[in-house]
């Protein structure tokens, strides 16, 4: 039984929330916070496998977050509403509740081509030089979506909110929310399953030791293009989902800033430690709430918090042990797919 | 047919000569020695072996198939495991990792199967536990499974990254400087641990080594390179006497008494 004492836990939560913002005992604002702390968890968790597990530095997961938001948002509009760019809807809107994880996933699969952009050059570089690719390719995204006029340019994309209310319309739930517990749900079982798995563990042996990793027969090019393409494919979902709890995309939003808050997260956790990703993604998205009404003010505490943290713990908060290795007694409560001999 | 064959390899690094008309044949179950004074060209010969550079020149066939143009992880698939002349273990990953990781080459899975734990993927991973475990018990390592390898003593290091490459089931097994750093006693094990390798695994093993205890003992053939130049080749009898490998390793007679 102990076996899906984890999931079983998540989906309770998840159908609390659910119940909770349906119900209306939590207001619109919770919801959204709430909503953000679960796009960060995956875009944290996703980037931990390149940062952490691999070891290279991307600084642009943005920008394949940008391609998701986009594909999603543009493929949703398209389809299912009326809109002065595309006209009348193509298909019937009310269809937008079966067809949305598609779309979501459509937007995954066009954030996970881009991520070629870095996986292709990641095998005849590293480090340092790999690391100004990403920030490239994430201007290159971003500059891209400004000067495409047919949605939107600089001044960014809009129409979400339909397609979220004509899935209301069907079945009156709050869908956003529904899917992003959902994709945390997903985010978290792959990457865990991939990192606990003899064939996920080759990337962790490129981090430590490329040149041994391919001469002890690891295909170290094929593993490089599953984990940034992997990685980039869940940026692309949690953009999608952004953009659908926005309602409203711009370029703006998807710049070197965006991935940066990001990198902040992975290194606040721990680098190679998903629970360590998951914590720092909740606490960082609810310190930065919670310190809104100190305004202008919160740009100095915040990093301040930050600079304490990377002295005093310079590994972040859970290094790259995850939870079960802090607190072993949790170990009775969730078994884990861990290998032992 | 012999296992490996070297027909002319040479190697320019730039402009330097580090391998120069390198030849060499093993057949199975030799145990065959690589010596020359620092800097003769002998790990690069095995990096061109195991496929870390692409020779200028030559020939390279293994059970007569040609390993030439295939990246390393490719020629590890086909038979060729090899240790490094400093310990590269992957630290991070505990002992027992480290033996299952050496056997990625033999997954038959992918991304699908891992994320969703098919039967595929469990037959597969256990093969990969039975083997490590396996090991375990071989290299007397059981105790330290869950141990991160910078933690071990030395010699235990070195004992692990034989055992990995071991995991691999190799046909051949590159030993570069495997008794570098060891005290004698740890020498004496060693000696008597390849041979026993050799005869358990039923391998050939091709050593690259400058304890001439290690080399003297247990090589039935050695081959001298100075200068990427082979200068001498036979048994470790005729080794010792030859005077050209004296030059090279002791310098000129006259040089040293003039």
């Amino acid at each position: 039984m102990r076996r899906f004492t984890s999931a079983a836990s998540y989906s309770l939560l998840c159908i609390l929330l659910i119940a909770a913002a349906h119900g209306d005992w939590i207001n619109a604002y919770i919801q959204i916070v709430i909503m953000f702390i679960g796009i960060n968890i995956i875009l944290s968790s996703s980037l931990n496998l390149i940062n952490g597990y691999m070891g290279e530095f991307s600084v642009g997961h943005a920008g394949f977050m940008a391609v998701g938001a986009y594909i999603t948002s543009v493929l949703n509009v398209w389809l299912f509403t009326s809109s002065q760019v595309f006209g009348p809807a193509l298909l019937s809107p009310s269809s937008a509740i079966l067809l949305f994880p598609v779309t979501l996933l459509a937007g995954g699969v066009g954030a996970a081509l881009a991520g070629l952009l870095v996986a292709v050059p990641s095998f005849r570089t590293r480090g340092d030089y790999l690391a100004i690719i990403t920030l490239a390719v994430n201007y290159i995204v971003k500059s891209s979506i400004e000067n495409m006029q047919v949605i939107g340019g600089a001044r960014g994309f809009m129409g979400m909110r339909g397609v979220v209310n004509s899935m209301q319309d069907v079945v009156n739930l709050p869908w956003t929310l529904v899917w992003v517990c959902t994709c945390v749900g997903a985010t978290i079982w792959i990457l865990y399953r991939f990192v606990n798995s003899t064939y996920g563990k080759g990337i962790i042996a490129i981090r430590d030791d490329e040149i041994a990793a391919e001469i002890m027969s690891v295909d170290t090019q094929r593993m490089k293009m599953i984990a940034f393409m992997l990685s980039s494919g869940l940026a692309g979902i949690a953009g999608g989902l952004f953009a659908h709890v926005l309602g409203y995309i711009n370029p703006g939003t998807f710049t070197i800033m965006k991935s940066t808050e990001v990198l902040v997260m992975v290194y606040l956790g721990g680098m190679g430690s998903l629970s360590g990703s998951v914590i720092s993604a909740i606490g960082l998205t609810l310190i930065l709430e919670l310190f809104r009404p100190l305004q202008v003010a919160k740009w100095v505490i915040v990093p301040l918090l930050l600079i304490l943290l990377m002295l005093f713990r310079p590994e972040g908060i859970l290094g790259n042990r995850e939870l079960t290795d802090v607190f072993p007694r949790l170990r009775r409560w969730f078994s884990l797919q861990e290998r032992q001999p | 047919m012999s296992l490996l064959e070297i027909r002319s390899l040479t190697h320019f690094f730039g402009g330097l000569r580090a391998v120069y008309n390198f030849e060499q044949t093993l057949s199975k179950g030799e145990l065959v020695g690589l010596i020359g004074p620092n800097g003769a060209g002998k790990t690069t010969v095995f990096n061109l072996v195991s496929g870390f550079y692409q020779p200028t020149q030559g020939e390279i066939t293994l059970v007569g198939k040609s390993i030439l143009g295939l990246r390393p992880h490719q020629v590890t698939a086909m038979g060729i495991a090899r240790t490094f002349q400093n310990i590269r273990l992957w630290n991070t990953l505990t002992v027992f990792d480290n033996l299952c990781i050496s056997q990625h080459h033999q997954l038959e899975y992918g991304l699908l199967h891992t994320v969703l734990r098919s039967r595929r993927f469990r037959e597969n991973e256990q093969r990969v536990i039975r083997t490590a475990e396996q090991m375990l018990d071989i290299l007397n390592l059981r105790h330290y499974a869950m141990e991160y390898p910078k933690n071990l003593p030395y010699g235990l290091q070195r004992r692990l990254e034989i055992g990995r490459a071991l995991c691999m089931r190799p046909a051949l097994l590159l030993l570069d400087e495997p008794a570098a750093g060891m005290n004698p006693g740890e020498v004496d094990e060693l000696i008597k641990h390849i041979k026993w390798i050799r005869d358990e695994f039923k391998l050939t093993i091709w050593l690259i080594e400058h304890h001439m205890r290690v080399v003297m003992n247990i090589c039935e053939r050695i081959k001298v390179l100075d200068f990427g130049e082979t200068i001498a080749e036979g048994p470790p009898s005729v080794i010792r006497e030859n005077r050209r490998v004296i030059q090279a390793y002791l310098g000129d007679e006259e040089t040293t008494y003039a």
